[in-house]
């Protein structure tokens, strides 16, 4: 599994990358985490609000930062 | 709303018997907000009364109108010495009063219309805004951009990706504009603020201010083709417009995106207020009115752009700065001066200049920044002159 997080590195993108790390630590899930910072590449994956999250290039979250357990349903499923 | 048509019912979750919980878990919930509304009512209303009663009658402060009251006994026997610390006292007394009362006026009113406008933004996501804007032409799209810039929810973050976002998708370059520069010219918070101090005519005028500049600075970039302007890879992005599936939010969904706007902006933005506040209670023990009047009276043609300039490198939150605001007006600072403060700290900030310039040239920033610092500017010699 692949998930991509979106963000220019304000304060609630860099939230959401430690808590997505966090949950997949806790599953022990086998996940690939990467962080898009470049803003042309934000923009050219289509996402207009950050931060955002997409899971095997299917975004899912935009524009706020989910909680924890929210995370865990998304990354589960 | 949604949670008494039954038909929606499928709608709130997967099945059935779920979707009537849901709705009896919806009406509770609006139910509960009711309360907690008449609540905040309650408590709202009688915050001057508290502020005043805790300063003057537990801690016996003098008031502004008394004569000889008894803490003015006790600290200043003699008559020189009345003279002297009693205008201190009342002074100090002053800023409590306003201490008492800003804090939790402040907080309670931000809750409020973050919470309120959260709910409204429910109903306008970015990517509807753009589906309204893209493809079209005219004037009126400009000021149909304006509008939705004030509703559209986006944090300052995020204003790049959506200006490239909306440019690529074929949303013309004024209306983009015309949607990015309205947000900070027309904060809703400032605009509740205005409304409960100053009354509907100034909130009114300022909403119309506002968008009046939002629109202009659309209509002179799209007149001026400035698309040329614009970086050279921002015309070249070739966007993934993969659209997210349209959620269907319910109302009781809506409820929870205010609470979690209410809950994340004062946990970002209680420093700012704080800071506001206190500055604002050391403007009223601690400034004179004949400093603060010379140096920003109505007197004066260049306090306008004074205030402005002072206003910009002070990056903070409009409900940080309008207690401030709030301190100087009690010191005969005429209010289109305040305003202009108020919009250059708001509209006009170094971070958001530095964010812009990755997408466009300079000549785009300088006059976008060139037209906002003018509206601000016309904004404060009006107001000076129409309130007096």
């Amino acid at each position: 599994m692949k998930v991509a997080i979106y963000g220019t590195g304000c304060a609630k993108c860099h939230k959401l990358e430690e808590l997505v790390r966090q949950v997949v630590e806790e599953t022990g899930m086998n996940a690939e985490i990467v962080k898009v910072s470049d803003i042309k590449d934000i923009v050219t994956a289509g996402v207009m609000v950050t931060p955002a999250m997409s899971i095997d290039g299917k975004m899912v979250v935009k524009g706020h930062l989910p909680s924890l357990d929210e995370i865990r349903t998304l990354l589960a499923g | 709303m949604i949670i008494t048509n039954e038909d929606d019912a499928p709608a709130v979750a997967g099945t059935a018997p779920a979707a009537r919980g849901g709705i009896r878990r919806a009406i509770l919930l609006t139910l509960l907000i009711l309360i907690a509304l008449a609540l905040w009512v309650l408590i709202y209303s009688r915050l001057s009364w508290f502020a005043e009663w805790y300063t003057y009658d537990k801690l016996l402060y003098p008031r502004p109108t008394d004569g000889n009251p008894a803490m003015l006994k006790q600290c200043c026997p003699t008559d020189a010495m009345l003279a002297e610390q009693g205008t201190t006292y009342v002074r100090q007394g002053r800023g409590i009063v306003f201490l008492l009362f800003q804090l939790p006026h402040t907080f309670m009113l931000l809750s409020l219309v973050v919470f309120l406008m959260g709910i409204v933004r429910s109903f306008f996501t970015p990517e509807r805004t753009r589906g309204l804007l893209a493809g079209r032409r005219g004037s009126l799209i400009i000021a149909l951009g304006a509008a939705l810039g004030v509703l559209t929810p986006f944090c300052s973050c995020s204003a790049l990706p959506l200006f490239i976002g909306f440019i690529t998708a074929g949303v013309p370059l004024g209306a983009t504009f015309a949607f990015l520069a309205s947000a900070p010219l027309v904060n809703e918070f400032a605009l509740f603020m205005l409304f409960e101090q100053y009354g509907l005519t100034i909130a009114a005028i300022y909403l119309a201010i506002g968008l009046t500049i939002a629109v202009l600075t659309g209509w002179l970039i799209s007149r001026l083709r400035m698309e040329r302007f614009l970086e050279d890879w921002v015309r070249q992005a070739a966007v993934d417009q993969q659209e997210a599936p349209a959620e269907r939010i319910t109302w009781e969904g809506r409820i929870y995106a205010g609470l979690h706007a209410a809950r994340e902006i004062i946990g970002r933005v209680w420093i700012y207020i704080l800071i506001g506040i206190i500055i604002g209670a050391f403007i009223h023990c601690y400034v004179t009115q004949q400093q603060i009047v010379a140096l920003l009276g109505a007197k004066n043609w260049w306090s306008v752009p004074l205030a402005t300039v002072v206003g910009v490198p002070i990056y903070s939150n409009p409900a940080g700065i309008l207690p401030v605001m709030e301190a100087l007006r009690g010191k005969g600072i005429p209010q289109g001066t305040l305003l202009a403060f108020m919009m250059g700290v708001i509209a006009l900030s170094l971070p958001e200049f530095l964010i812009l310039r990755r997408v466009m040239k300079p000549r785009l920033i300088l006059l976008f920044f060139g037209i906002v610092a003018a509206g601000i500017l016309i904004v404060g010699y009006a107001f000076n002159l129409i309130v007096k």
